[in-house]
This record gives C-alpha cells, sequence and structure tokens, in this order.
C-alpha cells in the first residue's frame, strides 16, 4: 500500500520464524528432486489435508501459548467433538445445526478450561491434563469404545471437494487467514499478546486479563471442534480414539513456528509453517519409504534443532 | 593521584540501527567514586554493560589492573572482581532474599552442605547496614517492594567482595532516607580501596558523593571533570549540549472551587491503609508522599481497582463510582502510571507503538479492528512530543534506554487523555532536561483542567509540583501541607510514623 516495502526481505528474514520457513523449502525442494511424486497436485492436496486438522488447533494453541498458557487437551476435545458430531447427526437434525452445535460445544469445553485457569487459579498445565482425560473418557462412554459411523452431509466439511481441492483445505485457508487477521489486526488479538508479555501491566492498562485467557480457550475449543468434524468427515466415522497424540504434534508445530513457550511472542503465520513443516516431513517418510519409526525421532530432532538454532541466533545477536 | 584500576579506550558498541556507543573512553582510580552521567539514551548503561561483560563491544579495549582484558560472559567479570547493580532489577521473584544474595555461589559447612544458617547470618549483616535490619532474609523477593528490592539487590553486588562496583541508577527507586543508608556503605567501600562506578539523574547525589564526574553525549565522550572544581550547571550543560539555566517554577493555587474532581472520604484497606480522605480539584496537583511502604501506591492503585477493592466511597465529580476493576476507572477518566516499569509498566517484546497504543485502544469501546493509519499518527505525535529516542515506532521496547521506556509509558497515559491522572514516580530515571519538559507537560495538563494526583518520593519535585501536599505514614495521611509554603523539613517531620499532626 505505502513506501513501507523496500525493508521488508531484510525484516522477514529477520524474524524467528525465517529459519524454519528457510528449513521447509530446503525439505520441499530436495524431495521434489528425490521423489516424482512430491509436486504431484496429488500429493500436495493431501499432505495439506493431512496437516489441515493440525494447522487448525494449532491456530488456538498458538494464541494460548502467546498468553502464557497451555492446553493439552486439544486431541481429546478432538476426538469428542467428533463423536458429538456422530450422536447429533443420528438426531436427523440438519447439517447447519449440528455443526453449530457441535461448535458450540467446543466453545464450552475452552471455556471450561479458561475459567478454571483464570477463576480457579490452578495452572493451565494441571486443568488441560484433567480435560484431556475427560475428554477422552466422555468419548469412550458414549461409543463404548467402538468407531460410531456419521451419517449425515456435514462429512462434506472433512471429505468432500470443491474441484480438486479438498474442502478440509480450504477451511484450513480460511482458518489461518483469520488467525493471522485477527493476531495482528485486531484489538482482542492485541491484547493476547500483551497479557503474554505483562499481565499486571495489561491489567493496569486496562485489559481484562481474565477475560483475555478465557477467550482464548475457548477460540481453540471451537477450532477443535471444527478439527474434529473435518476428521470424522474423512473417515465418515467418529473413533473415540482419535486425535490420540495430537496435542504433542500440535505445540510442536506451534513451537516450530518461532512462538516462545515463555509467552509473549509468536505470529500465526509461524505456527503455519511449523504446522506445514511437520506436515512435509511425514510425508517424506512417506514418499521415500522410510520406517515409520525413524520419522518419530526425526521430527524429535527437529523440534529440538530448531528452537535451539534460535536460541543460539537470539544469544548471539543480545552480545 | 591514585593508581587506575580500569581504563576503557575507544569504546564502540552498535546494535540494529542505533550506534550506541561511538569511541567512548573512562579511567577509573582506585577507591574512587566516578560519576557516569548523561541525557537518556546517551550510553551509560551500554558502556557499563561492556565492562561488566553484557555486551561485547565492538570495537575498543579495556585495561583492567594495567592488563589488557575481555569479559566474554557477565561472569568472567565477576570472577575478576567487577560487580554490576543493573538498572532493572534481576532478582529472582521466587527466591528469598539469602538465595538471592548467594546464588551462584552458596556457602559451604564443614561436611560440604550448604550452610543455610551462615547465609542467613551474613545476609542479616548486610541487612542491617542498608537499614532494613528489621527484614527477614528468608523472605521472599517477591514480597518486597520494589525499593527494598533495590536494596537487595545493592547488598548482593556489595557481597562479592568486588574490586570494582557498577551501580546503575541504584537510588531511582529509593527514598532519601534509603539512599543515604546507600552512600554511607559507598564511603565504607571507598575506603577499603573499592571502586565505584554510580549513575544517577539526581545531581545533589552526584555531587554529595562523586570524586569525579564523565560525561556522555549521545553515545559520545564529553569529558572528565573532578567534582570539587565543577558545579551543577556546568555538568548539566555539557549533558545537553547548550545551557539549560532557568529551573522550573510553577504558580501555586490555594483554592479551588466547584465540585472535586476525585474525591475519597474513609477509604480503608485492613492492613494496608485506614480512613484516607482527600479531595483532587481539576487544575490542581496533589502532592502525596511519605517513606517507602507507607502504603501510597497501594492506595492509588486499589482506588484505581487494581486489586484490593477499598471500603469506603469515591466520588467522581460528585458522583459515587462503582469501580470493581481497571476498565471502570479508565471508563471514568482515571489514568494511573504506575511504579516499577519493568514490573507493572512495559510489555516487552512489544513494539514502542503497541507498547503506547495499549489504553487508549481499550478506552473507546467496541474496537475491534484496529486503524491502524490512526494509531501510528497517534503514537508518533507523542514520541516527538516526550522526545522518546528510538529508531523508530517499530522497534521492541525492551532495547530502549529505561529513561525512554519510562517517557513511553507516561505517553500511553498521556495518549488516552485521563481527566483524572495519578503518576506514581513518574520522573523515576528520567534525565534532568527531560524532567523539566515533564514538568511542563503536567502544567500544561493541569490547565486543561485535569487534576493530578503525584506520588513521588523525591521531596524537591513535590515541593515544586504540587499544590496541596499529603503525607503518608504506616498507612495513614499524617497530614496535609500547603503547597507554596511547604519545606523538605516539615515533609519528613510528618512522615515519621507515630508522629501526627491535625489539618492545617
Ligand atoms: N540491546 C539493545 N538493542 C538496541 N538498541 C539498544 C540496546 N541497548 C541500548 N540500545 C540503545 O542504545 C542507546 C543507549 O542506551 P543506554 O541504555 O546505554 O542509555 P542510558 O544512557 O543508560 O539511558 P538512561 O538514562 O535512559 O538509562 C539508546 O538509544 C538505546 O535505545
Ligand atoms: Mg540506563
Amino acid at each position: 500500500m505505502d513506501q513501507k516495502n523496500p525493508g521488508i526481505l531484510k525484516k522477514l528474514l529477520a524474524r524467528r520464524e525465517a529459519s524454519v520457513l528457510i528449513a521447509l523449502i530446503v525439505l520441499c525442494v530436495a524431495l521434489s528432486l528425490m521423489s516424482p511424486y512430491f509436486l504431484k497436485q496429488r500429493n500436495i492436496f493431501s499432505v495439506l489435508r493431512q496437516i489441515s486438522a493440525i494447522a487448525i488447533m494449532a491456530v488456538g494453541q498458538a494464541l494460548i501459548i502467546i498468553t502464557g498458557g497451555i492446553d493439552l487437551s486439544v486431541g481429546s476435545m478432538l476426538g469428542l467433538m467428533g463423536v458429538l458430531t456422530a450422536v447429533f447427526s443420528t438426531w436427523h437434525l440438519p447439517p447447519v445445526l449440528v455443526f453449530l452445535i457441535v461448535i458450540f460445544c467446543g466453545i464450552l469445553m475452552g471455556s471450561i478450561n479458561g475459567l478454571l485457569v483464570t477463576k480457579v487459579n490452578i495452572t493451565p498445565f494441571i486443568v488441560t491434563i484433567g480435560m484431556m482425560n475427560i475428554a477422552r473418557g466422555l468419548s469412550l462412554l458414549i461409543t463404548g469404545g467402538m468407531p460410531i459411523h456419521i451419517d449425515s452431509s456435514i462429512n462434506f466439511l472433512g471429505g468432500g471437494y470443491l474441484g480438486p481441492i479438498p474442502f478440509s483445505v480450504i477451511i484450513m485457508a480460511l482458518i489461518a487467514v483469520l488467525g493471522i487477521l485477527f493476531a495482528s489486526r485486531t484489538l482482542p488479538g492485541r491484547n493476547v499478546y500483551a497479557v503474554g508479555n505483562n499481565d499486571r501491566a495489561a491489567e493496569l492498562s486496562g485489559v481484562r486479563v481474565h477475560r483475555v485467557k478465557i477467550m482464548v480457550y475457548a477460540i481453540t475449543g471451537a477450532l477443535c471442534a471444527l478439527a474434529g468434524i473435518i476428521i470424522g468427515g474423512t473417515l465418515n466415522s467418529a473413533d473415540p480414539n482419535s486425535g490420540k497424540g495430537y496435542e504433542m504434534d500440535v505445540i510442536a508445530a506451534v513451537i516450530l513456528g518461532g512462538t516462545s513457550l515463555s509467552g509473549g511472542e509468536g505470529t500465526i503465520q509461524g505456527v503455519l509453517i511449523g504446522a506445514a513443516l511437520m506436515g512435509v516431513l511425514r510425508n517424506a517418510f512417506v514418499l521415500l519409504g522410510i520406517s515409520a519409526y525413524l520419522q518419530i525421532v526425526t521430527i524429535g530432532v527437529v523440534i529440538i534443532g530448531a528452537v535451539a538454532i534460535d536460541s543460539f541466533k537470539t544469544m548471539q545477536s543480545s552480545r | 593521584m591514585s593508581e587506575t584500576v580500569i581504563e576503557l579506550k575507544g569504546i564502540k558498541k552498535e546494535f540494529p540501527g542505533v550506534l550506541a556507543l561511538d569511541k567512548v573512553q573512562l579511567k577509573v582510580g582506585k577507591g574512587e567514586v566516578h560519576a557516569l552521567v548523561g541525557e537518556n539514551g546517551a550510553g551509560k548503561s551500554t558502556l557499563m554493560n561492556i565492562l561488566s561483560g553484557t555486551y561485547q563491544p565492538n570495537e575498543g579495549e579495556i585495561l583492567y589492573k594495567g592488563a589488557s582484558v575481555r569479559f566474554p560472559e557477565p561472569r568472567d567479570a565477576q570472577d575478576a572482581g567487577i560487580a554490576m547493580i543493573h538498572q532493572e532489577l534481576s532478582l529472582s521473584p521466587s527466591l528469598s532474599i539469602y538465595e538471592n544474595i548467594f546464588v551462584g555461589r552458596l556457602l559451604k559447612n564443614r561436611f560440604g552442605l550448604t550452610d543455610i544458617a551462615a547465609m542467613i547470618r551474613d545476609s542479616s549483616v548486610f541487612l542491617e547496614e542498608l537499614g532494613m535490619g528489621t527484614l527477614d532474609p528468608k523472605t521472599l523477593i517477591s514480597d518486597l517492594s520494589v525499593s527494598q528490592q533495590q536494596l537487595v539487590e545493592i547488598a548482593k553486588a556489595v557481597s562479592l567482595n568486588s574490586d570494582i562496583i557498577i551501580m546503575d541508577e541504584p537510588t531511582s527507586s529509593l527514598t532519601r532516607k534509603e539512599s543515604l543508608y546507600l552512600f554511607k556503605i559507598i564511603e565504607g567501600l571507598k575506603a577499603k580501596g573499592v571502586s565505584v562506578l554510580f549513575i544517577s539523574h539526581r545531581m545533589d547525589e552526584i555531587f554529595s558523593i562523586s570524586d569525579k564526574i564523565t560525561v556522555l553525549r549521545d553515545g559520545r565522550y564529553i569529558d572528565t571533570l573532578d567534582t570539587g572544581i565543577t558545579n551543577e550547571k556546568e555538568i548539566v550543560s555539557l549533558m545537553v549540549g547548550r545551557s539549560l539555566d532557568k529551573q522550573f517554577h510553577r504558580e501555586k493555587k490555594k483554592e479551588f472551587s466547584g465540585n472535586p474532581l476525585l474525591e475519597v472520604k474513609d477509604l480503608s484497606v485492613p492492613g494496608l491503609f485506614e480512613n484516607v480522605n482527600f479531595k483532587l480539584y481539576s487544575g490542581m496537583i496533589l502532592g502525596l508522599t511519605g517513606l517507602v511502604g507507607a502504603g501510597r501506591s497501594e492506595l492509588v492503585q486499589s482506588i484505581f481497582g487494581a486489586d484490593n477493592l477499598p471500603d469506603g466511597e469515591i466520588l467522581i465529580q460528585g458522583d459515587p463510582a462503582q469501580i470493581k476493576n481497571v476498565k471502570d476507572s479508565v471508563g471514568l477518566g482515571l489514568g494511573l502510571i504506575p511504579e516499577g516499569r519493568k514490573t507493572q509498566g512495559i510489555f516487552r517484546e512489544m513494539s514502542v507503538r503497541e507498547n503506547i497504543s495499549m489504553t487508549v485502544l481499550q478506552k473507546e469501546p467496541g474496537q475491534f479492528l484496529i486503524d491502524r493509519a490512526r494509531e501510528s499518527e497517534d503514537v508518533e505525535e507523542y514520541i516527538r512530543k516526550l522526545r522518546i529516542k528510538t529508531p523508530g515506532p517499530e522497534q521492541k521496547i525492551k532495547f530502549l534506554s529505561g529513561g525512554n521506556q519510562q517517557k513511553a509509558i507516561l505517553a500511553r497515559w498521556l495518549l488516552s487523555s485521563p481527566r483524572i491522572l495519578i503518576l506514581d514516580e513518574p520522573t523515576h530515571g528520567i534525565d534532568v532536561g527531560a524532567k523539566a519538559e515533564i514538568y511542563q507537560l503536567m502544567e500544561d495538563l493541569t490547565r486543561e483542567g485535569i487534576g493530578i494526583l503525584l506520588i513521588s518520593s523525591e521531596l524537591p519535585e513535590i515541593i515544586t509540583m504540587s499544590d496541596e501536599i499529603l503525607v503518608m505514614s504506616e498507612g495513614r495521611i499524617n497530614g496535609s501541607l500547603p503547597g507554596d509554603s511547604a519545606s523538605q523539613d516539615e515533609i519528613m517531620q510528618l512522615s515519621i510514623p507515630g508522629k501526627e499532626r491535625s489539618k492545617a
């Protein structure tokens, strides 16, 4: 728009997420050389589809981590919301209504997390470990431990295509754009950073700190519901065990994307890059036919490596 | 002429977009108290951080006891006998006083176990010397006031038995009385041959304790003078690069009419303060002073709805006000600049722009999308108005010098245009020239009809600015004095706990 563009490339490179972006590009180039399938449209969309649930939840998780909290219940919430989708579709409600109810349930669960963190003053780690168990237990209770069929056109959100593009990828793109705008252009987004930087100063500046915290957990709840609907839709069924361990992938994406676990710093753009890196890494192992066990080790190494490089860089620049 | 202990030569330090120091030199003798002065952002802290191994210079040499040295880490400087008290407090809040004092070098008893008793004993001695004998060394840092934390920070540096102690604005959060304890300690250090590098914006302190004064301006070395043969005026003009003659003067008003902007009746929070009454009128500056720990900050924070909601009545322009949280009071036109900029003021990782616009954005009802163009315009206006030294509004605030961070917090509240402004130690860490500008700004605000409640431990500041002065002691208003005739002595008398005087 205005004349501030010249420095933009330099600025981008100085950003925390720059090293991850470079790693992502290098990996993509290498993969496209090593495997003829990588750049095939089908593969690209399938990678994007696989990361969509993780990326969507990572947007919420990032907001929570920026306020200085953490949410370990995202995987279980995803599972429970999938199950609820199945249950509500058996009531023969219109899909729009099912969608709204499930999202509402997500907001509710997230808000409970937020209320416990703020009003009861329990550390987020404990609250959300509790919620992780509660949500998983509820899913198993409701389903009796067996996957149940989802019979509703709501499955389109997860399994449908718009032309060649999976619908879930469109949803992910939408959430990404909204997330970026929310964090960088809106007052509640700004307040998320303020709370994470210095909650006392935020309070004294007129920010309602508790509300901000409850809000980020509620948003994450809603996004877990969305992810649950998508995962359910891809399989046409709700597995009570779905989303197990996803919390670690989500947190890894957030941290890879340059968000500091101590709060106050990070961007949604970075988190999306982090999620993409995880997705492409996974894809690499499939395409190159390397052991899935090695893949787990590699992802661990990448996470530690990225954070280490980053911490090294900040140590250098502050001297 | 005593022997030179440390000499810095041709020091250059560059940060992205800022040349903080350019060919700076400094020479300090054994047992010398050497003051370092300059405007906010002149490079004082940066130079000391280089000496103490926190930063590495881009160019230049450090000669210590005659040999050229490098300190890659603060630890190396410490081991060589150079201790530094940083401008921003750096104690661990969740540890006790004695643990902070001995962190990294726990005392061991003859069985090789940590000797807690000895550390507590030694800590008590240090606290005693600083006039805090009543404080239990096992108290957590987070339970201490800002000034007590500062004193612990000093105790820690002194306990290291260093040859050089660097003190970066140690007195900015201390009261006069606490500062005097510090000066006695500095005398003692000097007698033992320890050199002290002392940074302060208070000229009276510099002239009462230093032997030499080095002036920096805009990252450049200006001159080093013997304290005995120079004077305040000369130093200030060297600092700002022009002569700054007249002292700030404010005409006091005695009579105020109409409804008070802010009136509090019988305000109490058990254990913090009780039965506080005062009236603040439009156009008035009401001074509130007293020893640290008298409950001043607690009082204003609770009026402001920040914590411990008080019993009693708060009236705003004659109407009872229900203040349950800060948002309520901001909505009612109150503003509070808190003490302790690191803990209660700045958002470290956010830009100067975001720091300044924080409150004004909260104020607009229904604000959702931020109008970036307007935000930038407002912020840039205040950066100019308060002459905040920054490469631009997008610089992270943590990279600004201490005084410039303080100016940014001032800007945050001025921008939100409150009708009632509570300032808690607003000129904390601000240089002489900028102080006068801020006083002028306060005067301008009162002319616009704003009422200011000014909390300050600096008696000259309180006396220069206030129309009326309230003196608090142990949670009570001990008395009030008219602003046009009050003297430091009268205020000191009233701030002593136990003494009481009926209202004039
Ligand atoms: N880590 C940093 N990164 C970028 N700029 C910095 C950094 N530290 C200091 N600066 C800049 O260097 C200049 C000198 O800062 P310094 O903190 O030394 O000032 P000072 O003389 O101590 O001021 P004050 O009286 O306000 O404490 C300032 O313009 C400041 O913005
Ligand atoms: Mg400084």
